[in-house]
């Protein structure tokens, strides 16, 4: 969270609503551990990442989804299935479970 | 009236212990495979302070805990709150961030939320007696590491800043007296590390450091210089239990022999030590170190 707070707070005094996805739990291998989080403001641009750069792109569709009102603050996971349910994935085979919200508390 | 946001933000930015609880799941998504949150959660729904009565725990729902300073924000229920802020509290002492379950109430072993406490700990503390060149090695690894590192030694042409500029603190004193003033607030995240070779300070810095929560305890020295000290250290009252403690010789065992190398084999024994991990301890081996 902390390498994120200079550019939240610049989003939040020019009136931009912020969408927060911190990473709460991996299983397997996982570039960041629980408490990585990124932040992206309604015109889509980001601070902070919470992969090597694997699913920042969808993370970013998804915060902007939220902010869009179309879907709801909660649980998003990305990785590795054998049934092939995540469409975005880690290279490094682990899963990783986010919690999208907008940072409005 | 500063939000929980901005009390987690100024926490965070001035180094102070804090930890954020948020719901992530439930009230009525159960155990199941479902990651989904509960529909109709509303985000923006802050429960009025005092007004917890009338509001269910809803994802999005936070928690915000301080060892010193009063708990803000409620998950939606009182009983709740208190077992989460008693966990929290916990979890920051050891320094994990991680998602546990309970019932709506707080019961344990029930799964009807879930609830992930984000912890921002402070930064471990290492205490180095010696300052001799395997400090200096060790000190920069531990800053490598995101430690606050104190270098203590009884002898001040040894002990200056100047010598050891990673260090936070350079102390000019004996190890039982630093000790007397930190020991209590050193706990499980933090290490002391006992370099001087000298069982006239070895000692004392041992013994100060039995008493207090420190996760690691380790002393520098050869096999025999080891078994020398164990004797000193029995004829000080040290029980075996506690001897089981020090990690005697420190380190890994790499074939480190420079000081750079036998720092990362320190480190690399603490971390193993963080992690359960049965790496090869010095310790547990025979013969000759190099």
């Amino acid at each position: 969270m902390d390498e994120i707070l200079n550019d939240i707070d610049r989003w939040r005094s020019a009136g931009q609503r912020v969408a927060v996805a911190r990473v709460v739990d991996i299983e397997g291998s996982g570039p960041r551990d629980p408490g990585a989080a990124m932040a992206v403001n309604e015109e889509g641009e980001v601070a902070g990442s919470v992969s090597g750069g694997c699913v920042e792109g969808a993370v970013v569709g998804e915060a902007l989804e939220l902010l869009g009102g179309r879907r709801d603050p909660g649980i998003t996971t990305f990785g590795y299935s054998d049934d092939e349910a995540f469409a975005v994935g880690l290279t490094c085979g682990g899963t990783i479970h986010l919690f999208v919200e907008e940072l409005n508390w | 009236m500063t939000s929980i946001y901005e009390e987690f933000r100024d926490a965070i930015r001035a180094e102070e212990p804090v930890a954020l609880a948020t719901i992530i799941e439930g009230p009525d998504a159960g155990a199941g495979s479902d990651v989904r949150p509960h529909p109709g959660a509303a985000s923006d729904v802050r429960p009025h302070p005092g007004a917890a009565s009338d509001v269910r725990p809803y994802p999005g729902a936070k928690l915000l805990v301080r060892p010193d300073a009063p708990t803000l924000g409620t998950l939606g229920d009182p009983d709740l709150d208190r077992v989460v802020e008693r966990d929290a509290l916990g979890m920051l002492d050891a320094g994990i961030s991680e998602v546990r379950h309970y019932g709506q109430h707080g019961e344990a072993r029930q799964m009807d939320l879930s609830v992930f406490v984000e912890c921002h700990a402070r930064r471990p503390h290492m205490v180095i007696f010696g300052a001799v060149d395997f400090t200096r090695a060790l000190a920069s690894q531990a800053k490598l590491l995101g430690y606050r590192v104190t270098v203590c030694d009884a002898r001040e042409v040894f002990a200056t800043k100047r010598r050891f500029p990673m260090a936070d603190e350079v102390v000019v004193d004996w190890p039982n007296r630093l000790l007397d003033r930190i020991g209590a607030d050193l706990g499980p995240r933090d290490a002391v590390c006992v370099l001087t070779h000298d069982h006239k300070f070895d000692v004392p810095a041992i013994v100060g450091a039995l008493p207090t929560r420190v996760g690691y305890l380790g002393a520098m020295g050869s096999r025999t210089t080891h078994e020398k000290r164990t004797e000193r250290l029995r004829e000080a009252g040290v029980t075996d239990s506690e001897l089981e403690r020090v990690m005697a010789p420190i380190g890994l065992d790499i074939g480190g022999r420079t000081p750079e190398e036998t720092a990362v084999s320190i480190v690399a024994e603490i971390i193993a030590a963080h992690t359960g991990r049965q790496a090869p301890r010095l310790r547990d081996g025979q013969g000759r170190i190099h």
